[in-house]
């Protein structure tokens, strides 16, 4: 299979200008005519669903959750990257480009990668349009602030709650269009199948999770803005809904899944705390730009910390080893996530973890309490502050800062991170990985479009921080709505589908037989204890670091746990009612094909690259080592029913930068 | 609910100020005369219709929402909590019931028997040319009984209780809210409540007191 | 820890509901809502049913959990979603009875999830600004006090979750309604078109059969994000002037 990038033609900084006022409209009165159909609602599919609705589409927009709001976007905390250079410190669309290329360590697509960067700016606009209350200075303009990866401060943010305020910005546009009769919306709807009719995607059937009906619903195209994969993992920062059905059921229908082993390890996350941990909670990157990581230098310190006989207060600052700062001093405790992910690995591998499972490392803030503290006082005119005088001062600036996510911590652990250091670890956050998309975010099946988490094309093998809101909104609101166009153009002469076709039909008894099959097992064993296994399997084999020998065992256990899967798990309850057991078995029967492909991917990409850092492949530092002679393609996966997934191959080309091994010491 | 639950603390106002007269140790002349005016005034018989209609109006309109919100409450909990909401605010509608019954009481006592009776003395002043009816003598004889006493005192404390709670209320309904004024608002409201509260506790208090003291 | 569970058992809305007790064995780190997987595995151990609950992002920000813990929605902590929710309030030998949100218009689907559409129907009715996407003058045209963009903040920060509903004994969702007035209301860019926005959403939440307000406040004290009482006297005030005086 070829697979077509269809990036046009022209210098990298005018591609999309030029295409975007080349490329086929559709009339407003064909627009009436045409229906589009979205499945999930977060910042992508909201965005595109209001745009699309705003242009005249007949939209349908499918979520699984009870309301829009609810899509997992919500959860994003830090913030959203712009390249408005509000700042004056040289930030540039050029360099946004540039940084989230070299972040994602040259794995994307660069003319994707500058689109993206060049719809930035817009979207803070229209965020603020929408009345989304970004973070203001005294002069009532906007604020920004440093995220990790790069060298300028261009992230808007609302305090720790960047991601919910976007979303409710676009869930307030499309309740507006549903308001307005633009849009169709389908809450608690579940897609379980994709529809092709001669070749095109025409359809999804979906199963009302109210009633447990199994619905057919017909339009001129699919988009698919359904999230990521990360919770394959079980234990990740998503959402306990999140999952990976709807694209891999396009996958199934053969759509193509992109470098799937590209998942994100989040440095800062709350650690386990015991088995019955059901999800991971992030700790928004921005603390690191006040919070030094480290662990103890002396192996027995840490042993008398996990023993629970010392906290991180009784180390005398010799004792401790602030290891980003030590290994990147250009960074320190701003480097990529992947960076910082794996070097808490290392140092919990060393023995030297602070938690009593041994899988944790200090974020201390006592240095920022202290120079915010001083800093306060002299701006207060306190010359001589006592100590208590400056915690305070110190305390109240940090907890200007970060709040609500000490509050948070504090929530979840029971300890007050103002007085003992944060404890963090490493967790599953975001996929970069997805469904092949070609430059107008079309899959290779026509008509199929992917957007936001959901597809592959931006972030190569790393996302940087804030780099996913900008993202979804960046394709919901500026590409898909001029892209879509390009496959509708040509359909303003196809009649409105009607949903009893063959295809339809046939793809309802095969998703209805499905259903069946799970629910007549009847095993033993619960939907969840599934998802765990595999959880722990994708953890062990295919996690922070992986290596032939493992993936190959984890492949393998995989298949067999399937196979278990099958014969031992049991659903409760009917299929015709409102049962959340058996939504979650659909779900986990998907994640454990998904999981062989992750595997498969990763076996096949013989090289370090971003979240995916194979150990055979490393520097004599130790540092991840990439092969940009042999690996610089997108691998996209085709399953293959029955038989071995094949990989199809996208030679990445870079016209514009040059392949460089990321350093960020 | 917000607008007659103001103007009938307008009218206790004006009421207080009128049955302060009582503890006036003049044999309850200023006070007879005060009556006297009130109940033949034309003005203020208008003013009496605009109160009864008030007090009418803000028991319906009370009933109202009370039934309304049954019906959107729906089913109750298993466990019910003061600890999310003061008992005050959730049990307007029973303080209100209760303070129904004790103006029934109240009006039963003197409004009645003065309106509709013969048991009044009538009474002359030197320095008025008119016939007064005795009412003052009817108050102290009612204040002289220590039950009577009781129920009003009881009646009061309702009366605090519900103006504690509809006095910040009606400001909060009708949108008067102020981040800098509002805390003292609600602080005048809580001490005119149970100022106004005690001022007319203080009537049959002392006149109990003063008839005891006179045997 | 041991604890004995009452929990709300209700096949569908239209079924009688009932309570059912379980005996637990929880840890102090455990989330409400692990405690709740804990029991929902037993009970499948066991082939029954498991309680249905409604959750998501289990991290306090979704909105999606909806349950009355002893009486109170989101369980006896301010300012926490019962995700957020930790066994370590508890002590062994507690007796927890957990209801679904009760108010008519969050009619119940089964056990503890309800149906909080009406929500979405209240935002659709006008809690938002009338922007299509690409008229936005550039986000620094129209300056914000920092402060003010501070205090939208404090009412946008909701959740939707409806703990304003469930606590109120009228079953009000001026709460919600208010606060999504109030967000757009303090902005230059919500300004705009505020008049009739506070119309149509206080006609439409009306319409969805919810509770009057009494300034009981039970709203803002189990608000999982503390929202303020002040919003509902401004959404008052707003409501008042939009319709006697602006024409």
């Amino acid at each position: 299979m070829k697979l077509d990038s269809k990036v046009p033609e022209g210098p990298l900084a005018e591609k999309w200008t030029k295409y975007r006022g080349s490329m086929n409209l559709v009339a407003p009165n064909n627009k009436r005519r045409l229906e589009v159909i979205i499945v999930g609602t977060g910042l992508a599919g909201a965005s595109a669903a209001a745009t699309m609705g705003e242009l005249g589409y007949n939209v349908k927009a499918f979520t699984f959750h009870d309301s829009p709001r609810r899509a997992h976007s919500i959860a994003a905390q830090g913030g959203i990257n712009a390249a408005k250079n509000y700042q004056n410190d040289g930030d540039s669309v050029y360099r946004l480009f540039y940084d989230t290329i070299k972040g994602g360590d040259y794995r994307s697509r660069e003319a994707n990668v500058h689109r993206l960067a060049e719809c930035s700016t817009e979207i803070i606009d229209q965020a603020v349009a929408q009345g989304v209350p970004f973070a203001r200075e005294y002069g009532g303009l906007l604020a920004n602030r440093s995220f990790g990866g790069v060298q300028v401060s261009r992230t808007f943010y609302a305090r720790g709650q960047t991601g919910q305020q976007l979303l409710i910005g676009a869930y307030s546009a499309l309740s507006r269009q549903i308001s307005l009769g633009n849009v169709k919306m389908y809450n608690r709807h579940e897609m379980l199948d994709l529809v092709l009719v001669d070749g095109k995607a025409r359809g999804i059937i979906t199963r009302n999770l109210l009633t447990g009906e199994l619905e057919k619903h017909a339009a001129h195209c699919v988009v698919l803005a359904t999230g990521g994969y990360g919770n394959v993992f079980y234990l990740s920062t998503n959402a306990m809904g999140c999952n990976v059905s709807a694209a891999w059921r396009a996958v199934k229908k053969g759509a193509l899944m992109a470098n799937p082993c590209f998942t994100q390890i989040h440095p800062t996350c709350i650690p386990v705390s015991g088995e019955y941990q059901s999800k991971l909670t992030l700790m928004s990157e921005s603390l690191r730009n006040d919070g030094r990581v480290w662990v103890p230098k002396k192996l027995e310190d840490a042993k008398a910390i996990q023993e629970g006989k010392k906290t991180g207060l009784d180390i005398p600052e010799e004792d401790r080893d602030y290891y980003l700062e030590r290994r990147y001093p250009a960074f320190g405790n701003l480097v990529p996530r992947d960076v910082a992910s794996r070097a808490a690995k290392t140092a919990t591998d060393e023995g030297k973890g602070v938690v009593r499972t041994g899988l944790g490392v200090y974020l201390d803030f006592a240095d920022a309490i202290d120079r915010y503290g001083k800093a306060a006082a002299h701006s207060k005119g306190i010359d001589n502050p006592t100590s208590s005088q400056i915690l305070e001062l110190g305390e109240e600036v940090v907890s200007q800062k970060y709040g609500n996510l000490f509050q948070m911590y504090e929530k979840i652990t029971g300890e007050n991170p103002y007085k003992q250091p944060m404890k963090i670890y490493p967790a599953v956050h975001y996929t970069m990985g997805g469904i092949w998309v070609d430059y107008n975010l079309e899959t290779n099946i026509p008509g199929l479009f992917a957007l936001g988490e959901a597809n592959f094309s931006d972030h190569g093998a790393n996302r940087l921080g804030a780099s996913a809101l900008m993202q979804g909104l960046a394709d919901g609101y500026f590409v898909i709505p001029y892209t879509i166009g390009q496959f509708l153009s040509n359909e303003i002469r196809t009649p409105k589908f009607d949903n009893n076709l063959p295809e339809f039909n046939a793809a309802e008894k095969d998703t209805r037989t499905r259903i069946e099959r799970l629910m007549s097992v009847n095993g033993n064993q619960s939907v969840e204890s599934f998802h765990r296994k595999l959880g722990k399997i994708m953890w062990e084999y295919c996690g922070m670091s992986r290596n032939a020998e493992g993936l190959t065992k984890g492949i393998k256990l995989i298949q067999e746990l399937r196979e278990e899967f099958y014969k031992d798990v049991f659903v409760p309850g009917d299929q015709n009612e409102f049962n959340p057991e058996l939504e979650k078995a659909i779900r986990v029967e998907d994640f454990l094909e998904m999981g062989e492909v992750m595997m498969r991917d990763a076996l096949d990409r013989n090289e370090s690259c971003g979240g995916h850092f194979r150990e055979e492949y490393r520097s004599e530092e130790g540092e991840a080592k990439r092969n940009d002679e042999d690996y610089t393609y997108v691998a996209a996966w085709e399953w293959k029913e029955g038989g071995q997934p094949q990989v199809h191959k996208e030679e990445l080309t870079f016209e514009n930068v040059e392949l460089k091994t990321r350093s960020y010491k | 609910m917000s607008l007659t639950g103001l103007f009938l603390i307008s009218f206790l106002i004006v009421h207080l100020l009128g049955n302060l007269q009582l503890l006036i140790p003049d044999g309850g002349k200023a006070f007879n005369i005060y009556a006297h005016f009130m109940s033949t005034n034309i003005v203020i018989k208008f003013i009496s219709i605009g109160l009864y209609v008030g007090i009418l109006l803000h028991a319906i309109q009370g009933i109202i929402i009370v039934l309304d919100n049954r019906k959107a409450k729906g089913s109750k909990y298993a466990v019910n909590t003061y600890e999310n909401g003061n008992w005050l605010s959730k049990n307007m509608a029973l303080l209100g019931t209760f303070i129904l019954f004790f103006l029934c009481v109240h009006m039963g006592d003197f409004w009645y028997k003065v309106k509709f009776t013969d048991t009044l003395d009538l009474i002359t002043y030197p320095d008025i040319d008119y016939q007064v009816k005795d009412i003052y003598q009817r108050v102290s004889m009612a204040f002289g009984n220590v039950w009577i006493v009781v129920i009003y005192i009881v009646g009061l404390i309702a009366l605090a209780l519900h103006l504690i709670h509809g006095f910040q209320s009606a400001f909060t309904t009708l949108g008067l809210q102020h981040p800098k004024y509002t805390p003292a608002i609600n602080v005048i409201g809580i001490l005119f409540s149970v100022g106004i509260s005690l001022l007319y506790a203080l009537i049959p208090l002392y006149m109990y007191f003063a008839k005891l003291s006179n045997y | 820890m041991q604890l004995t569970l009452k929990v709300w058992r209700q096949k569908n809305g239209n079924a009688q509901g009932r309570f059912e007790h379980h005996n637990i064995e929880a840890e102090e780190h455990m989330s409400f809502l692990e405690m709740l997987d804990v029991l929902n595995e037993k009970l499948i151990s066991e082939k029954k049913e498991p309680v249905a609950f409604e959750h998501d992002c289990r991290e306090g920000i979704c909105g999606a959990c909806s349950m009355v813990i002893n009486g109170r929605p989101h369980g006896p902590q301010t300012g926490t979603t019962t995700c957020q929710l930790h066994m370590r309030a508890y002590k062994s030998g507690d007796t927890i009875t957990i209801e679904p949100f009760r108010a008519n218009s969050f009619p119940v689907i089964k056990d503890l999830v309800v149906d909080r559409s009406s929500f979405d129907r209240i935002i659709q009715a006008g809690g938002y600004i009338s922007v299509n996407t690409g008229q936005a003058p550039d986000g620094n045209t129209i300056p914000v006090e920092k402060d003010q963009a501070s205090d939208a903040f404090d009412s946008a920060t909701c959740i939707g979750c409806g703990a304003c509903v469930a606590a109120c004994p009228n079953g009000s969702a001026m709460l919600f309604t208010s606060a999504k007035v109030n967000h757009l209301e303090q902005l230059p860019q919500g300004k705009v078109e505020h008049n009739r926005r506070v119309k149509d959403m206080v006609k439409q939440m009306d319409k969805e059969g919810f509770g009057k307000c009494s300034n009981v406040g039970a709203c803002s004290v189990e608000c999982p994000k503390e929202i303020s009482v002040e919003n509902i006297a401004a959404l008052n005030r707003h409501y008042l002037s939009s319709v006697f005086v602006k024409k």
